[in-house]
């Protein structure tokens, strides 16, 4: 494997701990070399991308995507999808598993990661919690990882059952793998298609209400109490009502290993922005309430939340050219989170680039295991993003990578444009200015 | 870990929720939203003058247009009203309805739209069980759309007519309208507020003229989060202390097509808000009383009450043609300038 040197960058490495300008060599799919500019010993002969005046980061890391394979190729490829990633700067994406099939077995979760799927940065497949994702019988979790596997859901489908959920925590807390819920309770959401709320009696729309995201999280939490084991790990997917951070705060404080993510979309974005009937803007959990939404802000900046994650929903034109309530649920997200994490977050909430950044990569390596990557210390893996981070520019959905367009941020400004996207040494992606 | 909670919640900018591009065609009517006062105005003395117009002279205004009935759900009045409103204007119809056509067959409304279209409609008037369907329509045609029931959601003529009937009663002679010509009204809308597009629709026009409106019934039917929807609406759930203050009541339906598995006691219901001659007598012995039909006799209103003195039923339905006559007119005539509001 050729050698990449990316000189004259500023280094924000969080977990590594850098915080300057360096010169870094990347050989053979790891971090060879940092150094102060001019002072690599170790660079003869590689090709070199000039970053002076942008900023070279950890490759971000999206816990919570939907490639839609297999099965659903005419939403979203594992090729399509991965070089959506790489544009929006991520070399690592969590897929998860309510493909067609859905991906609860060994011979699913290889395939997902094979050569041929033609995928343009890692994809770490997450593997459904029960057969089907039917809430009933349990996978092989230890089959499921050793195939690949970073961390065990049913996402879309919340396990209702409480002795079937206590069953996968436990199960998954031997072989050390993460619980992600998807906190739903469904028999609250019945026929609902938005956040409950004035904004839904007004559009007549059913709602679904916060109780039904934050009763599933407060019993989920009770279980993990009753519990006792140290092991078990409750994450909290796309969590997005106050109600339900605070029980993640509480557990926490009670010391329970409980983390959780949230998405862009839910820390921008309220039930107001479905406008009329927007199907770009119907997702689930829904977009709640301006004080949800604060809250979810208040939660990124004091350090409860732990990563933030896009749940990449492609879906195809057709099926959201429907009646609200026919349309499927799901936004994409992965060329978009980085440059509105930057224009708010960072720039308009005055969060610190290394605090953002780490929500983006360090963060979400930590909680999925993912060794040797979130950090580019010397011996990780080259898994680099490089981006100007002064650069604003506008978000066109045509000009996206993905295979959909779903997205309610068309036409939005975007803080930070990624100028290389690198996996494991290889340029993934390249818009150099 | 800091603790939120408590922390006073600091001042933040966040991004602003984006104009709405509807309608796209001035001469739609897909929300009582949409018309300004002075268009409201206008289509009620529009109303007036085709109603009593030579129907000859009326029948060459829209000679030989062409306008699509698309009907998702069954309907009687709101169907037969539109149809005769866009005829006696001369213009030439066609219904296309959900159980005769390709719809049946898994054609979306954006391609049934765009069908009919093609097929030489210059409106569309859309009657769906889906609420925001006619903004679907409409983003996908880009033709006039006449809103004529979206599920849940609006009923725009409905509120234009009961608007057209309570003038008739509280200020005749009045048709153009302003802030204050329905000052110092009450208008009580009682019964399954939660599944009906007539009561939003009501709710949000009567206000923007001055009205007070008030919404009545259980908990099930009528949330209190209701009392948001807009200015000028409260929640009174006891019935006989809302028809003390009320000049006007609009009784509606139970929607049983839209109660999803709610379970609701019909007898308790009966007892609570049932309009009966009795309770008509001893609180609101002059209100006008309109219902949207189709009326259940002896479920939200008594047969002696339906057809009693106060009883404007019939006359919402006679008003809904001459409203329609109006409206259709206006879906065709509108200009960019003079149609929007």
């Amino acid at each position: 494997m050729t050698a990449l040197v990316i000189r004259g960058g500023h280094l924000i490495d969080p977990a590594g701990g850098a915080d300057g300008l360096k010169d870094i060599l990347l050989k053979d799919g790891r971090v060879a070399e940092i150094a102060a500019p001019g002072k690599l010993k170790l660079a003869n002969g590689a090709e070199v991308l000039d970053a002076t005046g942008l900023t070279v980061a950890p490759g971000l890391i999206d816990m919570h995507v939907h490639l839609r394979e297999p099965g659903q190729g005419y939403k979203e490829t594992i090729a399509t999808g991965t070089a959506a990633a790489a544009a929006g700067g991520f070399t690592a994406v969590a897929a998860m598993p309510n493909t067609t099939p859905v991906n609860d077995s060994p011979e699913i979760t290889r395939w997902m990661q094979a050569p041929e799927r033609g995928a343009a940065v890692r994809v770490f497949p997450i593997a459904a919690a029960t057969r089907g994702s039917k809430g009933e019988a349990l996978n092989d979790y230890a089959a499921l990882k050793s195939a690949g596997a970073v961390a065990i859901s049913d996402d879309g489908r919340p396990i209702l059952k409480e002795n079937i959920m206590r069953e996968v925590l436990a199960a998954a807390a031997r072989v050390g793998l993460s619980v992600i819920q998807h906190a739903e309770d469904t028999r609250l959401t019945q026929g609902a298609s938005m956040n409950l709320g004035a904004v839904s009696f007004k559009l007549g729309l059913r709602g679904m209400p916060a109780e039904a995201e934050s009763g599933m999280v407060e019993r989920d939490i009770r279980l993990l109490t009753e519990m006792r084991d140290t092991r078990v790990h409750l994450h909290v997917a796309h969590i997005s009502t106050a109600a339900a951070l605070n029980a993640v705060r509480q557990a926490r404080r009670a010391g329970l290993r409980v983390t959780c993510e949230v998405a862009p979309h839910h820390f921008l974005l309220t039930d107001e922005h479905v406008g009329l009937y927007n199907t770009n803007a119907k997702m689930c959990p829904p977009l709640r309430s301006a004080a949800d939404r604060d809250a979810m802000i208040e939660a990124i900046l004091d350090g409860v939340v732990d990563a933030i994650a896009t749940d990449h929903a492609p879906h195809a034109i057709h099926e959201k050219e429907v009646e609200f309530e026919n349309a499927p649920n799901g936004i994409t997200g992965l060329e978009t989170a980085l440059g509105l994490s930057l224009r708010w977050l960072h720039k308009e909430w005055k969060m610190p680039l290394g605090r953002v950044l780490s929500l983006l990569s360090a963060q979400p390596a930590a909680l999925l295991g993912m060794k040797g990557r979130g950090t580019l210390a010397v011996g990780s893996f080259a898994d680099v993003v490089v981006f100007d981070p002064a650069a604003e520019w506008t978000y066109r959905a045509t000009e996206g990578k993905s295979k959909s367009r779903n997205t309610p941020f068309d036409g939005w400004t975007m803080q930070g444009k990624v100028r290389w996207t690198i996996s494991e040494g290889r340029v993934a992606y390249a818009n150099p200015a | 870990m800091n603790s939120a909670t408590t922390s006073v919640r600091r001042q933040l900018d966040t991004p602003p929720v984006p104009v709405s591009p509807f309608p796209y065609n001035p001469g739609s009517l897909l929300s009582v939203m949409d018309l300004s006062l002075d268009g409201v105005s206008h289509l009620l003395s529009r109303a007036t003058a085709l109603e009593s117009q030579d129907p000859l002279v009326r029948s060459s205004i829209l000679a030989k247009r062409r306008v699509a009935l698309l009907f998702y759900e069954s309907s009687t009045r709101t169907r037969t009203s539109f149809e005769l409103a866009a005829k006696s204007l001369g213009a030439d119809t066609t219904l296309v309805s959900s159980l005769s056509s390709s719809i049946e067959k898994g054609e979306s409304l954006k391609d049934t739209g765009l069908t009919l279209r093609a097929l030489g409609a210059e409106a569309i008037i859309l009657r769906h069980n889906s609420s925001g369907a006619a903004w679907l329509l409409e983003a996908a045609t880009h033709l006039p759309v006449l809103n004529a029931g979206d599920g849940m959601h609006e009923h725009p003529t409905q509120a234009l007519l009961d608007l057209r009937t309570l003038l008739a009663h509280l200020r005749p002679g009045v048709e153009a309208v302003t802030a204050d010509t329905l000052a110092g009204i009450t208008v009580t809308i009682v019964g399954d507020i939660l599944h009906s597009r007539v009561a939003r629709s009501n709710m949000l026009l009567l206000p923007r003229l001055g009205a007070r409106v008030l919404l009545c019934g259980p908990t099930q039917l009528l949330p209190d989060l209701a009392a948001d929807a807009g200015p000028g609406i409260a929640i009174e759930r006891d019935f006989e202390a809302a028809l003390r203050q009320s000049q006007a009541v609009i009784m509606l339906r139970i929607q049983a097509e839209r109660l999803a598995g709610m379970q609701l006691d019909l007898d308790e219901y009966k007892a609570s808000y049932q309009l009966t001659g009795q309770r008509l007598a001893a609180y609101a012995p002059s209100a006008v009383v309109l219902h949207p039909g189709p009326i259940i006799r002896g479920l939200e209103v008594t047969a002696g009450v339906a057809d009693g003195p106060q009883s404007a039923i019939l006359e919402q339905v006679r008003n809904g043609v001459a409203i329609r006559m109006a409206v259709v007119e206006r879906a065709l005539t509108a200009t960019e300038q003079g149609g929007r509001a």
